[in-house]
């Protein structure tokens, strides 16, 4: 009796076979994102261990669609972790990872992610060192990323307008011809979110982005990112707490791979459980 | 039209690129002039032996900037392309064993020395279409390519990089070697393929001959040369410095590393088969040796002692290391190994750019100075 239920398990019509369900060759165009439910982003039960480690135990989260949402937490609560997951480095054990309703991250790779709007910057500063400012800028840039049309590839008078715009905004015009790898630690942080910016993700994940940088340059960091919330959605995982109170409306705090609290800075600040974890310490 | 233009524009803003071309040019014209129209008894004749000579280090040269693309640009660092030369040396050695037809040592119209030496009473199937030219200069290309591309696919996709990488291209041409010493193998075995009488019906070992594979080779480095520059001057070879600089960041902002590394070792495979293939008929033999994995690390010798990620640095390398090979082997035969290990090892420690990188820091400088 059990093999026949399991046939006719099978052969039920109104299921449709693993196989069937785009996978992750599935070719991704932009602009499919469905967020007409409001999140952009469904982190449903992940959990991901590492040698018996667990990174990630039973993570749950929702991120609107036009969002900046902060995320904290001390050192090995799994933030990092959670970026590798959404971008495709990392496979969880078990749980889902909905990018819109009909993305699943947990079956793409990673350019499939990056190409389908998810932009991340690491949290060292990771540009093209050999490249100057410029070069890095287009190599981000929205556009066919493919083999053949990279060969081919020649930039409109459009596309250069629009890198000159983005470097405008983080601040490096005088640097257009100068190999990034010559740049100073703060001007490296604002070439990747530049980056990020040509990239033109719909959801940004931004690993630290304030660290090393002197308070001038962390005031026109959280200006530029503020800037980008509405039109992307933004999340940014920091240390520098006067930073996420400077951006955050909408804070989570991750402790142990876990959600421990969600909501505004002064309640969080006021939560008892976040107090003794991390605020307390 | 459109493709002069972009020709022209590419050597313009080649400033090495203008000089290599120009001597390349001069040279291929000078070295003939000399073999055929100046009298032995002068003291500028070049003899044949010097032209095939020359035309064996640019076959070399073509190799190296194979190499240097892939390793210089793409921060693959293959240890067995001397596999990809040897397997295009192999297809024109094939076709050359044809073209022999009746005048082998057992006058077999059909096969080869080596398979009527064998007992064999009949062709095998590999080796059917190369009495054909166009066949056989199909396979120099198909056969590398197809090597790079299911090798470069496994490799690639898996994601082997750095060291592990290197050692199975080492592997891999060392197997190669291995199955082509077998007399089976229906490959001619250790004594490889030679004895060749003419290729498209003139005679292989005619001076005239001899000029015109000089000036194909030469000819060859130089489109080999402007192709490298091309791919490396687009968007595609930016990509590819960016995957060697940083393979994640290139991932994440959306390219396929695995297509563009894949397609840049077929294309490098490519071009060292058609150096493989100039280099057969002017040394007259290949066999199993070319597989070795000694070749192949030589060859790696010689693009860091031009300096990597030039391709001019390439072609330098190439060129000086081979001379004083010649040069070597010639007066001092016991030196040469110790002498290329020891140019390694000064290289490497401490001219990381090669000498084309000396010779860019001294100008740097010299003009620092005079701007003061």
């Amino acid at each position: 009796m059990k093999t026949l239920d399991q046939i006719k398990q099978t052969m039920r019509r109104d299921r449709v076979f693993d196989f069937m369900v785009s996978t992750g060759t599935h070719p991704v165009h932009r602009g499919e994102i469905d967020t007409s439910h409001g999140p952009i982003l469904y982190v449903e039960n992940i959990n991901v261990s590492f040698d018996g480690f667990k990174a990630l135990n039973d993570l749950t989260l929702y991120i609107d669609d036009g969002e900046l949402r902060c995320i904290i937490g001390p050192n090995g609560a799994g933030k990092t972790t959670m970026m590798d997951v959404l971008t495709g480095k990392t496979r969880p054990d078990s749980g889902t990872a909905y990018f819109g309703q009909s993305m699943d991250l947990t079956r793409m790779t990673e350019h499939e992610i990056a190409s389908s709007g998810i932009g991340r910057k690491f949290q060292k500063p990771t540009i093209f060192p050999e490249h100057t400012v410029f070069e890095n800028l287009e190599l981000a840039m929205n556009m066919d990323k493919g083999v053949w049309a990279s060969l081919q590839f020649k930039l409109t008078g459009e596309q250069k307008t629009r890198i000159e715009e983005v470097m405008q905004t983080i601040n490096l015009v005088q640097q257009c011809h100068t190999a990034a790898g010559r740049l100073s630690h703060g001007q490296k942080q604002w070439l990747e979110i530049g980056m990020l910016i040509t990239q033109e993700p719909r959801l940004l994940l931004v690993d630290e982005p304030v660290a090393g940088m002197t308070h001038q340059e962390i005031e026109h960091t959280a200006e530029l990112l503020t800037g980008l919330a509405g039109k992307h959605s933004v999340v940014v995982v920091e240390h520098d707490m006067d930073f996420i109170r400077s951006i955050a409306k909408k804070v989570t705090v991750l402790h142990e791979g876990h959600v421990l609290a969600e909501g505004d800075m002064d309640t969080i600040q006021n939560d008892p459980r976040v107090i003794e974890v991390y605020l307390g310490e | 039209m459109s493709f002069t233009h972009e020709l022209i524009k590419l050597v313009q803003q080649d400033r090495v690129g203008k000089y290599l071309l120009s001597s390349l040019l001069a040279v291929s014209i000078m070295v003939p002039v000399l073999n055929l129209l100046v009298p032995e008894s002068s003291s500028l004749h070049v003899s044949t032996y010097v032209v095939t000579l020359l035309g064996k280090y640019l076959c070399y040269a073509l190799l190296a900037i194979a190499l240097d693309l892939v390793w210089g640009y793409g921060g693959i660092l293959s240890l067995g392309h001397g596999v990809f030369f040897a397997l295009g040396g192999y297809a024109m050695g094939m076709y050359l064993m044809r073209q022999v037809g009746d005048r082998g040592v057992y006058g077999n119209p059909e096969l080869p020395d080596f398979m009527v030496f064998l007992d064999w009473q009949e062709l095998p199937w590999y080796w059917l279409g190369f009495d054909q030219f166009w066949f056989s200069a199909l396979m120099i290309i198909l056969v590398p390519g197809l090597l790079a591309f299911i090798f470069g696919w496994l490799a690639f996709r898996s994601r082997v990089t750095g060291v592990y990488l290197s050692i199975i291209t080492q592997a891999l041409t060392f197997a190669f070697m291995l199955a082509f010493f077998r007399n089976e193998m229906g490959f001619g075995g250790n004594n490889g393929l030679t004895d060749f009488k003419d290729i498209l019906g003139f005679d292989i070992q005619h001076g005239g001959t001899r000029n015109v594979l000089f000036v194909v080779s030469a000819l060859a480095l130089a489109v080999g040369y402007l192709l490298c520059r091309y791919i490396v001057n687009s968007k595609f070879g930016r990509v590819v410095v960016a995957i060697r600089d940083a393979e994640d960041r290139t991932r994440f902002i959306g390219y396929k590393v695995e297509s563009y590394k894949l397609w840049l070792f077929v294309i490098s495979a490519m071009m060292a088969g058609i150096a493989g293939a100039l280099y057969v008929p002017q040394v007259g033999i290949i066999n199993p040796g070319e597989f070795s994995p000694l070749n192949s690390i030589e060859l790696v010798v010689w693009v860091a002692v031009g300096g990597r990620g030039t391709l001019y640095g390439a072609i330098v390398g190439a060129l000086l290391v081979n001379f004083a090979k010649t040069f070597f082997t010639g007066a001092l035969p016991e030196v040469w190994l110790f002498a290329l290990g020891g140019l390694f090892v000064v290289v490497t420690l401490f001219l990381p750019q090669g000498l084309v990188g000396l010779y860019q820091q001294t100008r740097e400088k010299y003009l620092a100075r005079r701007a003061v």
